[in-house]
């Protein structure tokens, strides 16, 4: 197989967090019923996780999975692994109504590290990112200025955030300038 | 600023995260309506000053339309509610009447 290249060569940022393009990270779309017993059965023995409640992850080393709608999934598994997850998915799901999808190569994820990344998420989303509003164990499917964008956090200074690939530079402008020394607010710090 | 709640993912959501779509629970007429009927399926819509039912699209979000039951002139959203219906359930309806004894919208008081 041809080696994977990211939307931007795994583009960073050092500023209020450090902002890093993610390499690695499968991504696989699942659509169907996400509360039908044979689609959290075929979930649990592919992925290990639980299907998550609405707005949750469920995350268990580098597997996951993410609430994105009453009827969609993002599935989290190391890139390597992505096509042979979303076949055995796949025929685990046969003749159930659901849909499995690989869709690593059609996103961008950026990983956010450091304490002041509730301000610098807060300041491109129309997101309360408060820590008793916004917290680990939540997703967010949102917009970040102008495209549309989700974001979990796995920790208290760790936050990683999916978009389209096409918009990979934008958003990593975006990103970099929130975090910018320079445009410190201290919203959550003071 | 109007916030309305997205009855699927539970969000309150802030205006640029959804998407207007239009007056609720049109009826929908077609090849074999009348011209009167489909003219009005087309072009005929409410204005109201005061009580508006809509669809709504979460669209930076969890994706789904829904409806929404919202004041035009104070932006008071009365409650929002599943697209999956053609009229707008009796707990919503409650709740306007409440507020705003007396309102008409189109057949319903």
């Amino acid at each position: 197989m041809s080696d994977v290249q990211l939307a931007l060569g795994g583009a960073s940022f050092d500023g209020l967090v450090q902002v890093e393009e993610l390499a690695g990270q499968g991504m696989i779309t699942l659509r169907g019923d996400l509360t039908d017993d044979a689609i959290v059965t075929a979930v649990r023995d592919v992925f290990g996780v639980t299907l998550p409640g609405i707005r949750e992850t469920a995350i268990d080393g580098a597997q996951g999975a993410l609430w994105m709608s009453p009827d969609e999934a993002l599935l989290l598994c190391p890139a390597d692994l992505a096509r042979q997850k979303t076949d055995d998915l796949s025929a685990k799901l046969q003749g159930a109504h659901a849909l499995v999808v690989n869709v690593s190569d059609a996103r961008a994820v950026f990983r956010l590290k450091g304490t002041m990344l509730r301000e610098v998420i807060a300041k491109l989303a129309p997101v309360d990112m408060s820590p008793g509003a916004f917290g680990p164990g939540m997703v967010r499917r949102t917009r970040m200025a102008q495209v549309a964008a989700a974001f979990w956090m796995d920790d208290a200074s760790t936050a990683r955030i999916v978009c389209f690939r096409s918009v990979a530079a934008y958003m990593f402008g975006l990103l970099s300038i929130s975090a910018d020394e320079a445009s410190a607010v201290n919203h959550f710090t003071r | 600023m109007l916030l309305i709640t997205c009855p699927y993912c539970g969000v309150e959501a802030e205006e640029t995260e959804l998407h207007a779509g239009g007056e609720a629970h049109l009826t929908r007429f077609g090849p074999d309506s009348s011209d009167a009927e489909f003219t009005s399926y087309l072009f005929h819509r409410e204005n109201p000053k005061g009580v508006h039912f809509e669809r709504w699209r979460h669209v930076n979000g969890c994706g789904k339309w829904f409806h929404a039951a919202r004041a035009t002139d104070t932006l008071e959203v009365f409650g929002t509610y599943s697209a999956q219906t053609t009229t707008p359930p009796k707990d919503i309806l409650d709740t306007i009447r409440a507020k705003r004894p007396g309102f008409r919208w189109r057949d319903l008081t």
